[in-house]
């Protein structure tokens, strides 16, 4: 085992202070060390999109990122969307209504693929929709029903605000 | 898979990093965004026992326009240099070619310094750099040098860098005068990796014909291939759908030589080059016409 280096992150809004092995990469240091099991693990190359978090409010993959290199960051969680446990946040509820998911691997990288797209682009067209999730693999769905949900997300967006 | 052991270093100033790649040589590997270098080591095809990582070091993020060209700090963001003004308003190719590279994720990590240091023939940035003449500085505790595209690429995932010296800064030149830009490309689904694409560059003369012309492809060859038989084909030619379509037909027939992938065969290769060529062609055509400046 290579030496330990001590590294301060806040997920979620809440402060973990570790020492971790260089090697860790964050994704893991996301599901054993902080415990928070809703980051998934699918390819671990980057490919599909799974482990999407956002790192300082910035949508990247947490499986080829090392834990070490988020000392001093802030990282959200799928876990740190939803307001309370019965209170979802307002994608994860158009995920619901419209059915964008099936068994519910992806569907955390693609919330977090999402969440910053979407308040950027407040009333995205299809093919933009289909453009934002082209990071992320789906194997059950076909993705229409994820491009039905992330429409109707921006639709619940653009209502709470106004 | 999980990478195999290794020691890190994170400096926070460049002195400290190239004082560590004096130290360590080709074994201190410097880490940049780690959107290639660490899925290699999650498959254990790289096993780097030392690595450098730069994203401490601030000087090393940065663009400016300082004199006929767009420089860029090799540690800069691809998603910042995709949205930045200076890059779109003076470097159109760079700007054009950016939203190509993998996905959003992918780009607010991997750098623009990186992406050319790992040299992978089937990335975007090579091909740019190598279609407008940019210029690499690199650094090493005794100093540093300026490297021509043409000298830097080196073959499949290699650069003339040397081992004590890191890549800080790419200079990309800005655009010219009468002249057009295309980047295209072409792959199975947004975002992956493209199975033919090109960066084309056409300035037309006082003539209204074609005075210069550069032709570079990825994914075709060892590295961004420039296809200069085809590019000479068209100099002194009027800019028409017969001249680009046997510039087409020599880039893809007499320049290249592609190995062909999982995606697609050479002779596929061959066949989407040929068509993209003409339709970069006739693109960086109508821009050149519209091009003043």
């Amino acid at each position: 085992m290579s030496p330990t280096h001590p590294i301060q992150v806040s997920i979620n809004g809440k402060t973990i202070e570790k020492r971790v092995e260089p090697r860790l990469l964050l994704a893991d240091f996301i599901r054993h060390e902080a415990g928070l099991t809703g980051t998934h693990v699918g390819c671990e190359h980057g490919v599909c999109g799974a482990c999407t978090i956002l790192f300082d409010g910035k949508p990247v993959r947490s499986c080829i990122m090392l834990a070490v290199q988020a000392n001093g960051h802030d990282i959200t969680t799928v876990e740190g969307l939803a307001v309370s446990e019965d209170k979802l946040h307002p994608i994860q509820n158009a995920f619901w209504e419209a059915h964008g998911l099936q068994c519910g691997f992806c569907t955390p990288g693609i919330l977090m693929t999402l969440v910053p797209f979407l308040q950027e682009n407040k009333n995205p067209s299809e093919a933009e929709a289909r453009e934002a999730i082209s990071g992320n693999l789906c194997r059950c769905t076909g993705y229409q029903h994820i491009v039905d949900a992330t429409l109707l997300a921006a639709k619940k967006l653009r209502e709470a605000e106004s | 898979m999980k990478p195999a052991p290794f020691e890190y270093h994170a400096p926070t100033t460049l002195e400290a990093a190239l004082e560590l790649k004096a130290e360590h040589g080709d074994d201190g590997k410097p880490l940049a965004g780690g959107q290639s270098l660490i899925p290699a080591m999650n498959f254990r095809v790289a096993q780097p026992s030392l690595l450098i990582d730069l994203n401490h070091v601030p000087e090393l993020r940065h663009i400016s326009k300082p004199n006929g060209a767009v420089h860029i700090g090799s540690m800069t963001l691809q998603s910042t240099a995709e949205r930045d003004p200076l890059v779109a308003e003076h470097a159109p190719l760079l700007h054009e070619a950016i939203p190509n590279i993998a996905h959003p994720q992918i780009r607010n990590r991997g750098t623009i310094g990186g992406s050319l240091a790992h040299a992978d023939p089937a990335s975007e940035l090579p091909v740019v750099a190598l279609a407008l003449g940019a210029r690499f500085r690199a650094q090493s505790k005794a100093g540093e040098r300026w490297i021509e595209a043409k000298d830097f690429f080196a073959g499949l995932f290699a650069t003339t860098l040397q081992p004590d010296e890191l890549l800080v800064e790419i200079a990309f030149p800005t655009k010219m005068a009468r002249t057009g830009y295309c980047f295209t490309e072409v792959a199975r689904r947004h975002g992956d990796y493209a199975m033919a694409g090109l960066a084309a560059v056409v300035t037309l003369g006082a003539d209204d014909k074609v005075s210069e012309a550069r032709l570079v492809y990825l994914n075709v060859g060892d590295g961004p291939l420039d296809a200069a038989n085809a590019a000479s084909s068209l100099a002194g030619e009027a800019p028409n759908a017969a001249a680009f379509k046997e510039a087409g037909r020599i880039a893809s027939q007499e320049d290249m030589s592609p190995y062909g992938n999982i995606h697609a065969t050479p002779e596929y290769q061959r066949h989407l080059s040929a068509v993209l060529t003409e339709r970069a062609l006739h693109t960086a055509t109508e821009r050149a016409k519209a091009a003043h400046a």
